[in-house]
């Protein structure tokens, strides 16, 4: 499946600055995609999934490592590599059609006439079956619409890689299953690179060719024996404490203490990602 | 006349009973219920609101009379109407007699160099808030003009807020009779001409509206401008939308409603300056005919003032529900809820 690497990711490491230092969200993580495939990410919220997203959009920049898009480096956000945002941020003053013709605009200008700009928003509104909303506001069509029109708009850029985040995320069960079949469909017809965030295992497999599980680190530690050792102590010490409620502040204070020496590993240590195959419906 | 008190009184009762008749019929009580709520409820604070001023104001003495009630000040109204018309009057008489007396001029010498003067009545109350609508709309449009678009330049840069932060923070809360001052020597100094289009006290009392009316639109414009959603910049971003795209498709319209809020503020605070501004320099308008009113001294004075209150409070009002609308006009969401 992968003829050659496309899309590359290289020991990608991003620090966010908080008031207690810098928060490493990412550390060290390796990701090769093949032209065409579709990758989905699954992992528990918290675990960066979002920002892996962003750094290849171009939205964040990776303090180290870094993105390489057909041999060249990504650095800054750009139409090439479209997303489809989680609440589909569609702007609320302009129509479908509208929406759709901001991007357009900006990718083609120069190179499709205006006649052949119009047909071109029409075809993608066909693609996801909204022609009929075209000069429809997002406040006066309901959610899984507005993700439509969020999908054709980002397809309409005729990006090499369309990111999605969480893309189904807040629509209800029956919409969501129209819209994935809809994506296979386009996904079929174009053949781009899709990378999906997804928090539903049932639509990575269905939709997938690779599913990337990105695995907590508390789950991460499950097989460390400093760290079960620890875990065990203080579950032992909050379940004396309960028993009996009266327990001596001595006891209580090296309890204490060992809670705080509980320490994570070194994450670097462990596999950040867990890779397993499926086979594509 | 006991008779006479008798037969009032049944005719009233008859009255009474007619009008509970008509009240208990079911069919009102639907109609009555949401008439009482949008027009029942502010009439009746309305008249509650007339009666304890007709009664509160006839227990204050003041060396000018009596405090005015309702009726005096509805009077006063009444004349000063009257007045304006007379004026006009006059006016037209005047330039009639004019016309005449330059025919009759030309017919005796073909040559002759005829003169148009210009009326120069007195001007009425009508006059006054004309002059002070028009002082107030220029005021308000230079500041806005100036306001907008320093507000959408630092809500987008960090770097500029900071800059001007400071400067706005120290001049918001200035009274703007301080200013008057320095605006008058200003524009004395620096607007000299032989035939000056403006004059010089409108130009006065304008820029001082001006000052006024800048901080709350640049502040608020700023804060709309920054805090457009971070989705929304996103997008403009994966699309590399050029700067002026990204201010006039996504920046703009997403903070109309914090820039019509400014703009709303500063109107409002704008109209009061000027009334003040006007008192103050003896500018014409609306705060020269209250000062010139209370200088007057006469038995009418505090009627005729209190109807240059009344007047001043309902354009007030008439132009924020003026702003309200051109903000209804121009806001995306025709649905959202405008108060």
């Amino acid at each position: 499946m992968t003829e050659q690497t496309h899309l590359e990711l290289t020991k990608v490491t991003i620090d966010f600055p908080t008031d207690t230092g810098p928060f490493r969200a990412l550390d060290d993580v390796n990701l090769k995609i093949g032209k065409g495939e579709f990758i989905s990410l699954i992992g528990h919220s918290g675990c960066g999934k979002s920002t892996v997203l962003n750094i290849v959009a171009g939205l964040h920049q990776a303090t180290e490592g870094g993105v390489i898009l057909n041999g060249r480096e990504v650095m800054e956000p750009g139409p090439e590599r479209a997303v489809v945002f989680q609440n589909h941020s569609l702007l609320p003053w302009l129509s479908a059609y509208e929406n759709i013709e901001l991007g357009v605009k900006q990718v083609f200008r120069g190179t499709k006439s205006k006649r052949e700009m119009r047909e071109w928003i029409d075809h993608n509104l066909e693609l996801v079956h909204m022609e009929h909303a075209r000069d429809k506001r997002p406040d006066e069509i309901s959610g899984g619409m507005k993700q439509r029109v969020g999908i054709a708009r980002a397809l309409a850029m005729q990006p090499e890689v369309l990111l999605m985040d969480e893309p189904f995320g807040a629509l209800d069960a029956l919409t969501r299953a129209h819209l994935q079949d809809s994506l296979m469909e386009i996904h079929a017809a174009l053949g781009n690179t899709v990378i999906m965030i997804t928090h539903d295992v049932d639509e990575a497999v269905l939709l997938s060719d690779r599913i990337v599980a990105r695995p907590r680190e508390r789950l991460a530690l499950a097989d460390d024996p400093q760290y079960n050792h620890y875990r065990s102590e203080v579950l032992k010490f909050l379940y004396e404490r309960q028993k009996r409620p009266g327990e001596s502040a001595a006891d209580n204070a090296g309890a204490e203490s060992k809670i705080s020496t509980v320490e994570a590993p070194p994450t670097t240590d462990i596999p950040q990602e867990a890779m397993l195959r499926v086979v594509s419906s | 006349m006991s008779e006479a008190i008798q037969k009032d009184s049944a005719v009233n009762m008859r009255l009474l009973e007619r009008l509970l008749g008509v009240l208990s019929k079911e069919r009102l009580s639907n109609v009555g219920n949401a008439l009482t709520k949008s027009l029942g409820i502010p009439l009746a604070a309305i008249g509650i609101f007339l009666m304890l001023w007709s009664v509160l104001a006839a227990q204050v003495e003041t060396s000018l009379g009596v405090l005015p009630g309702p009726a005096k000040v509805w009077e006063q109204a009444l004349s000063l109407v009257d007045e304006h018309k007379a004026e006009r009057q006059k006016e037209v008489a005047f330039y009639e007699r004019q016309e005449k007396r330059n025919a009759a001029k030309l017919v005796k010498n073909p040559d002759a160099k005829i003169k148009i003067r210009p009326y120069t009545g007195q001007a009425t109350f009508f006059d006054q808030i004309l002059t002070s609508l028009l002082t107030v709309a220029t005021g308000f449009l230079i500041a806005s003009l100036v306001a907008i678009p320093i507000g959408i330049v630092i809500g987008m840069s960090q770097t500029l807020y900071n800059a001007f932060n400071p400067i706005i923070q120290l001049f918001k809360p200035v009274s703007p009779l301080a200013w008057l001052p320095i605006v008058t020597m200003v524009v004395s100094a620096v607007y000299v001409s032989q035939d000056p289009f403006f004059a010089k006290s409108f130009l006065t009392s304008a820029i001082t509206v001006t000052l006024c009316c800048l901080w709350p639109t640049i502040i608020n414009t700023a804060v709309g401008v920054s805090s457009v959603d971070k989705d929304l910049i996103n997008v403009s971003r994966v699309l590399r939308l050029p700067w002026l795209t990204k201010t006039l498709k996504i920046v703009l319209p997403s903070s109309i409603p914090m820039m019509f809020t400014g703009l709303r503020l500063s109107l409002s605070i704008g109209w009061m300056v000027l009334i003040a501004a006007e008192m103050l320099a003896q500018n014409p308008g609306l705060g020269k005919f209250v000062w010139d009113e209370f200088q007057n001294g006469s038995s009418n004075s505090l009627a005729r003032i209190m109807v240059a209150v009344l007047a001043i409070g309902f354009i007030g009002f008439l132009l924020d529900r003026g702003m309200l609308m051109l903000q209804q006009k121009f806001s995306w969401d025709k649905s959202a809820v405008l108060r």
